[in-house]
């Protein structure tokens, strides 16, 4: 099946705008009369979740912690892109689009990248409103800075807290219209299912944390915002809960699945220590704005001190590759090349796999204060976790997994092919192409819940009559059913191996097969390797307490299971796209110099996903990519 | 990626953790024995270890509260020797490492207490009474779009920093779980030192403090009587010059209430 992305045509600096007016509005007095079920209150579901009570509709907002403050967006530290031109340095909203596009490696929608261009300045002025901390210069004005794949400074940011300052700002709007009792508030809540009725989205089936209770919610629209799945890689730089849950029992009721092979590995994280880990820790990009990034010449080098290591025997290696954009090269481009310095064996700490990030020469430039001033919360950070002190001695970093690009195909409205289901965020498939650029996913969140859904789900409720379904629809009993049924499973195996154990295991497999590198043979091994973990799983799984509580391992157990699924059709992805792009390496293509080579002649689609059966091969739809206003070029950063 | 765990000397600890059922069972202290700990496992990665050893021994997992573990989402809490976060200078749990104890330490570990936070489980409390407070007022009521250029109102930079260091709270409850009366003051004051600070925030303001108040009394938080417990374990630094500043705010808000410029919400 060919698949319409539904974007609009004509120039593309009008593409929005008159979208925008041609679509249909609902009647304000109407809107009360809609439900609208928002799962996830990270940065897209608490702005969506807010946006939408605002216009006056009936919203329910669903999140699996205590607190919608708590999501997964607030642990982002670098900042947030706009298109300000603040600083004159020659930016703007065309040049922002062609950054995005080209550091996606041509793998996006050009009219989505637009309109995200587009909004990016409301993003500013709205978040500013809510009284939002950004930084700001001696003149009281707001202050940027840079980010990788990009050459200009159009990245706003509050302290190396600006995913939390985003998301309190987008909490602050929710809590408002919880006041305001336009949007009810659900946590400690997980959907475990969705409910399709006659082809369209119209309930969740959900599980009261605290409780154990299983119910349905039913509305008129679904807005997933549940962010990403890297977990699937067991350690990365996301919080534990971060699951495919919601959008892979999306998938299941016929949601296509966009893209899951591409995936970020983030080049700046604090390198794994031991087995016993449970998550990688992220130091911000940004710091690769003053820091350098080495290793040492000489392989007989790696075990020494690094202040013994002489100058001339250190290897800036990105500074030497790309020339042009140095340390700031883009996430993809510098994980493949800390990657390869490390299994020439020049790697530093544990195991060799870290590359120095240090700071010698901008303490040297701008003295320890300034420095402190900037990135004092991550040197403290860094500290805190490795015993180490960064102003003396250079920090240590390797790539760890960190974003998930793919996620649920949606058209240019933000639906997904099945009727009333939107996915906003980091759950949907949709502008950061084969790699998403520093600081343009807070960017995209927000974009999607402020600017976005609140135009686009008008013009799907304008066709809907308001409460088509009811609780005692037999779809919804039936859905309550089958949850129960698989909490009653878990429960009841009783084996001998912990939750923790299968995830462990299948991140490694999924981390060695389908992470920095992937081939053919290993993604076959891994295609071969998951059914019988997941088969293990089901017979030997041990998951104690009972489901009517609280019971966390029963929490983890469903999304493991989940993962144990959706692995396989990220290696099935990865496989059938016989191509190198972005963040999405397939050791067959790459030029002589090692960078990734693309295929646009066989593979400039999106590949959209249909789910066909647990055990089945799903079917492969594609929407293809048309560029026109940016030429589809070699990706270059040298 | 490779681990280097041979490298690390190994300890025990003993661990005598408040086990509860429910908010409505009675609750008791249990004793589990955590081996094989390193110096780099993070507190929380060392009670992934004994849950580990209690679910292959058939026995429920002490359930706690954790999600970014890097110490910004504020959901971990635990009173570790009767310290909520374990006493690391501005430190959450999470980023509390097994460094700061020795081998066979004796760790308590009990839950948050404040009548605010009822207990729903081991070491997890409710703290929906926090979103209660901002839910009163702690926002700027502005719609989305329609807003001035972000640059059309400069605000000077010791203002904004001023701004920021208020707005560093991550919303964890160890404030009140460290005051003897159970106050929510520092988060609260927090908030409304960072709205006061702004242009953005200042129409509101009166409106602001005087929900805020009303609803800390009506959630059970006690009231401030100057211990700063709760600026010594806050893992973010937030300073108790807040409190005063809520103070300060709340007497501007009953002067204007006074003057009839202004209605308390509510009355
Ligand atoms: C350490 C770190 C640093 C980062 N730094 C930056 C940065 O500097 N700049 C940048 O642009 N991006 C950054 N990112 C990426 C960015 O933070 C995320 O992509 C973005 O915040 C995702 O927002 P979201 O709203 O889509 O999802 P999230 O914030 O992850 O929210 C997901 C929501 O869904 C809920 N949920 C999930 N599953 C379920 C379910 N089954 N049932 C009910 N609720 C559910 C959760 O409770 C939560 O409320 C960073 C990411 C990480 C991990
Ligand atoms: S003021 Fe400090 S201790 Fe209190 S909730 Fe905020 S961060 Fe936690
Ligand atoms: S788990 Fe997020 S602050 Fe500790």
């Amino acid at each position: 099946m060919i698949l319409d992305g539904k974007s609009p045509t004509g120039p593309i600096e009008q593409s929005w705008d008159k979208h925008r007016f041609d679509m249909k509005l609902v009647n304000p007095s109407n809107k009360r009369k809609y439900k609208i079920l928002v799962v996830g209150t990270g940065l897209a579901g608490a702005s969506a979740a807010a946006s939408l009570g605002e216009l006056g509709y009936n919203v329910e907002a669903f999140c699996y912690q205590d607190s919608p403050r708590r999501a997964h967006s607030i642990a982002a530290q670098g900042g947030i892109n706009a298109a300000k031109n603040y600083p004159n340095d020659g930016d703007s909203i065309y040049r922002l689009f062609y950054d995005t596009i080209k550091g996606g490696d041509f793998r996006s929608r050009e009219a989505d990248v637009w309109r995200l261009s587009q909004v990016s300045n409301n993003i500013i002025d709205q978040c500013v409103a809510q009284g939002v901390p950004f930084a700001r210069d001696y003149s009281g004005y707001l202050d940027t800075r840079s980010f990788g794949g990009a050459q200009v400074s159009r990245t706003f940011y509050a302290r190396g807290q600006t995913g939390q300052q985003l998301l309190l700002g987008a909490y602050s709007a929710i809590s408002r219209q919880i006041k305001a009792g336009s949007v009810k508030l659900f946590p400690r809540t997980e959907m475990l299912d969705l409910v399709v009725v006659d082809g369209e989205a119209k309930a969740i089936t959900v599980r009261d944390l605290i409780t154990g209770e299983i119910r349905v919610h039913t509305g008129d629209a679904v807005v997933l915002c549940t962010g990403g799945y890297m977990n699937v890689f067991y350690l990365s730089t996301n919080a534990m809960g971060c699951s495919v849950t919601a959008i892979w029992k999306a998938h299941k009721k016929g949601a296509f699945f966009g893209n899951p092979c591409f995936t970020q590995i983030h080049p700046t994280c604090i390198p794994q220590a031991g087995d016993y880990q449970s998550k990688l820790t992220l130091m911000s990009e940004s710091l690769r704005n003053d820091g350098r990034i080495w290793v040492p010449k000489k392989k007989e080098d790696c075990g020494k001190p690094a202040n013994q290591i002489p100058e001339e025997d250190r290897d800036y290696y990105l500074e030497r590759k790309y020339p042009s954009f140095g340390n700031l090269a883009p996430r993809d481009i510098s994980s493949r090349a800390a990657k390869e310095q490390c299994d020439e064996g020049r790697g530093v700490g544990p195991g060799g796999r870290g590359v120095y990030l240090d700071f010698r020469d901008s303490i040297k430039r701008f003295g320890e204060n300034v420095i402190r001033e900037r990135y004092g919360n991550l040197f403290e950070m860094y500290e805190r976790i490795t015993d180490e002190n960064g102003y003396k001695v250079p920090m240590r970093i390797y790539p760890a997994p960190h974003y998930a690009m793919g996620g649920l195909w949606v058209d240019y409205n933000l639906m997904s092919n099945l009727p009333g289901l939107f996915v906003l965020g980091e759950a949907n498939f949709s502008v950061h192409g084969a790699n998403r650029l520093g600081a343009s996913a807070l960017m995209q969140g927000l974009a999607d819940g402020y600017f976005v859904i609140p135009y686009t789900i008008a013009n799907y409720l304008k066709d809907t009559k308001p409460g088509k379904v009811k609780a005692d629809n037999p779809e919804c009993a039936k859905s309550i059913e089958d949850v129960k049924g698989s909490t009653k499973k878990l429960l009841a195996i009783n084996g001998n191996k912990t939750v923790t154990e299968f995830i462990r295991e299948l991140g490694t497999l999924m981390w060695n097969n389908c992470g920095m590198a992937r081939s053919k043979e290993s993604l076959t091994e891994a295609i071969a390797k998951i059914p019988a973990i997941r088969e293990e799983f089901w017979k030997n799984v041990k998951v104690s307490g009972a489901g009517a509580e609280f019971n966390q391992q029963l929490e983890n157990a469903g999304r493991t299971a989940d993962f144990l699924e959706f692995a396989e059709l990220i290696c099935r992805d990865a496989l059938h796209r016989d191509e190198s792009c972005g963040g999405h390496f397939r050791v067959e293509h790459q030029y002589a110099d090692g960078e990734a080579k693309r295929n646009d002649a066989d593979y400039a689609y999106v590949a959209a996903w249909e789910f066909k059966g647990v055990d089945k091969e799903p079917e492969l739809h594609k929407e293809p990519l048309k560029f026109e206003n940016i030429h589809l070029a070699v990706r270059s950063y040298k | 990626m490779s681990a280097q765990t041979s490298e690390h000397k190994t300890m025990s600890v003993k661990l005598i953790v408040w086990r509860q059922k429910g908010p409505n069972e009675p609750g008791r202290f249990e004793t589990h024995v955590a081996k094989g700990i390193t110096e780099h496992h993070s507190f929380l990665e060392m009670l992934d270890v004994v849950n580990e050893d209690l679910i292959k021994q058939g026995k429920d997992p002490i359930a706690f509260d954790h999600d970014c573990r890097e110490g910004i989402c504020g959901t971990c809490s635990a009173v570790v020797n009767g310290v909520p976060h374990g006493g690391q200078k501005r430190t959450t749990l999470c980023q509390l490492h097994m460094r700061k104890f020795r081998d066979g330490d004796a760790i308590y570990l009990e839950p948050w207490r404040a009548r605010a936070f009822p207990i729903i489980r081991d070491l997890v409390a409710d703290r929906g009474a926090l979103d209660k407070l901002i839910q009163a007022a702690g926002y700027v009521s502005c719609h989305t779009g329609g807003v001035p250029d972000a640059n059309s109102i400069p605000i000077s930079k010791p203002d904004s920093d001023y701004a920021m260091d208020a707005a560093e709270c991550i919303g964890c409850g160890a404030c009140v779980a460290a005051c003897p009366n159970g106050a929510a003051m520092l988060f609260a004051g927090a908030k409304v030192s960072q709205f006061a600070a702004l242009p953005q925030g200042q129409v509101e303001a009166p409106e602001r403090v005087a929900a805020m108040i009303k609803t800390m009394q009506e959630c059970g938080f006690g009231n401030c009587s100057n211990h700063y417990e709760c600026q010594a374990v806050c893992p973010k630094d937030v300073n108790v010059k807040f409190i005063a500043r809520l103070n300060r705010e709340f007497h501007k808000a009953l002067f204007k209430a006074k003057a009839g410029t202004f209605t308390p919400v509510g009355e």
